[in-house]
């Protein structure tokens, strides 16, 4: 079992990038700062009526914050570490090495969304309730809440090792990266909760990949499902997760047959 | 004169070199025009729930959007590399902009200048255009003047910000995400009427970083509509004043910054 290899990957990368004390205060900063702008944009909706798709005024501030904090846990951005990787041909040294090349990176994943939840997830929130009324989950909500944030780390691992992987065909893999990161963004709720789509768009939304990440984890917060909805949920973030961890590891497979990697 | 043509020949060069890689290009150029669509898309996203936000209706939005945007393109495509600063200040390649007799911050945003930025400019232009033919705005030549003048100005200004927040690099390299708070961030502020925000968010936006002037004030004498800061309605016409404010501030900074240049060892 090399369950415990990957756990280590984890482990380490917690600690490899909790030396950057000062990036993580800034981009606390610049998470709160988002959090009060968007906050307050939403929150002149409610000036005209109570309740937007089931959201009132503290539930949509709530999510405003606690999206915040979770886009770094999450990793909804352009990094490109793996496909750094596939660009300069190192991935030949990294597949030839015993241990699976997929579970490795998601061990990398895991390992920053912990850090990240701590340090760059709560300060914000905190920040936010400074200012505003936020809502806070009972202690089982709390722990519904993480079960689902776990499941939405890895439902966005399988959407970044899918995107870095397009390394193999495309010799600069930034702008496929940024878009497939600024689709996830906004499907997933990160900018305005997706309550707030019309509803044909909202439903599109939620029936993709992305509503899986950041949408549901947030409703999970605000204590939106119980009993069977939650497993619901749970079943679909599982179901998303497996699905885009398959379609990784069959690009990968085609890649390794089909593509001829930069040598040095 | 010779700044410009050197700028020229530098720029062209990074255009000859992007054009290479034409898959990339196109993919980068589209992504860039979808993160300028996406803004459009939250705005319209809020309006398909209410009718007018903060008393704005969705066209009077639309011009701030406009008017924000294209200076935010604007600034974005020519000065905005500043803040790779922070990576060539870490590999110790930023020695480089020094030591040429061009000014550094010209030579930094030629090098690193992307003509996959124009999506940043090309879709607010549409809904700038498209918003000033079709908002309530009683034109006279003043007010004609006053769109051309408070979108450079806006340009000025996002520069600045660029410029003052790229510079916090040369003391701390760790730190550039500060700088996305106050350009992305202003950005995003500068989209939406300001009454919206809190009075001290408003108040900071007014007086210390001067991100009203950019489209809230002009907009607002645009459409004849009085301002809510309690300033006479002629205040727009000081957006050209901020502006150059702004760039003497930047231009300050910047000085300082690189007399703080510490280089890396390696």
């Amino acid at each position: 079992m090399q369950a415990r290899l990957y756990v280590e990957v984890a482990r380490r990368t917690y600690a490899r990038i909790s030396v950057y004390r000062s990036a993580t205060v800034a981009g606390i900063f610049t998470n709160t700062v988002f959090g009060f702008l968007l906050a307050y944009v939403l929150l002149a909706v409610y000036e005209q009526r109570p309740e937007v798709g089931g959201f009132d005024a503290v539930d949509v501030v709530t999510f405003t914050f606690v999206a915040q904090g979770m886009l770094m846990v999450l990793g909804m951005f352009n990094d490109t570490e793996i496909a750094d990787r596939i660009s300069t041909g190192d991935v030949i040294v990294e597949l030839q090495r015993p241990y699976d090349h997929q579970a490795w990176w998601a061990g990398v994943s895991y390992g920053k969304a912990g850090y990240y939840a701590i340090f760059r997830g709560i300060p914000p929130f905190l920040a936010g309730a400074l200012v505003f009324d936020l809502r806070l989950p009972s202690v089982q909500g709390a722990v519904a809440f993480v079960l689902s944030v776990v499941l939405a780390v890895g439902v966005a691992f399988g959407w970044r090792y899918l995107l870095q992987l397009t390394a193999f065909w495309l010799l600069d893999v930034r702008g496929a990266n940024q878009l497939g990161w600024l689709a996830a963004q906004f499907l997933s709720g990160a900018f305005v909760p997706l309550v707030f789509f019309p509803g044909w768009l909202e439903a599109i939304a939620r029936a993709l990949p992305f509503a899986a990440m950041l949408q549901l984890p947030v409703e999970v917060w605000l204590g939106r499902y119980d009993g069977i909805g939650l497993l619901g949920v749970y079943a679909l973030q599982a179901g998303w997760m497996a699905t885009l961890v398959v379609a990784g590891r069959c690009a990968m497979a085609r890649a390794v047959r089909r593509v001829v990697v930069q040598g040095g | 004169m010779a700044t410009l043509g050197v700028w020229r020949h530098l720029v062209g060069a990074r255009i000859r070199a992007d054009w290479q890689y034409r898959t990339s290009f196109f993919l980068f150029l589209l992504s860039q025009t979808v993160i300028a669509c996406l803004d459009l898309a939250v705005v319209a996203v809020i309006f398909s729930q209410v009718d007018t936000l903060a008393g704005w209706s969705g066209i009077e939005v639309a011009l701030l959007f406009g008017i924000s945007g294209v200076a935010f393109g604007l600034a974005d495509i020519t000065i905005s590399q500043v803040e790779t600063a922070s990576r060539h200040i870490k590999a110790g390649s930023f020695d480089l902009f020094l030591l040429r007799p061009l000014s550094a911050l010209v030579h930094l945003s030629a090098t690193e200048f992307a003509l996959r930025r124009l999506g940043r400019v090309l879709q607010p232009m549409v809904v700038l255009i498209g918003a000033l033919l079709l908002a309530p705005i009683d034109w006279n030549v003043e007010r004609a003047a006053l769109v051309v003048v408070s979108v450079l100005s806006g340009t000025l200004i996002f520069g600045s910000v660029w410029v003052v927040t790229s510079s916090i690099s040369f003391w701390t390299v760790e730190s550039q995400e500060v700088a996305n708070a106050f350009t992305y961030g202003g950005g995003l502020a500068t989209t939406y009427p300001i009454d919206l925000l809190g009075t001290w968010l408003r108040r900071i936006l007014t007086y210390l970083l001067p991100l009203a002037f950019v489209a809230y004030l002009p907009a607002a004498r645009l459409l004849g509509r009085h301002q809510p800061l309690g300033l006479p309605g002629v205040v727009a016409w000081a957006t050209p004043l901020v502006a150059l404010a702004s760039v003497l501030v930047a231009r300050a900074v910047w000085t300082l910054a690189i007399r703080h240049h510490r280089s890396t060892g390696s």
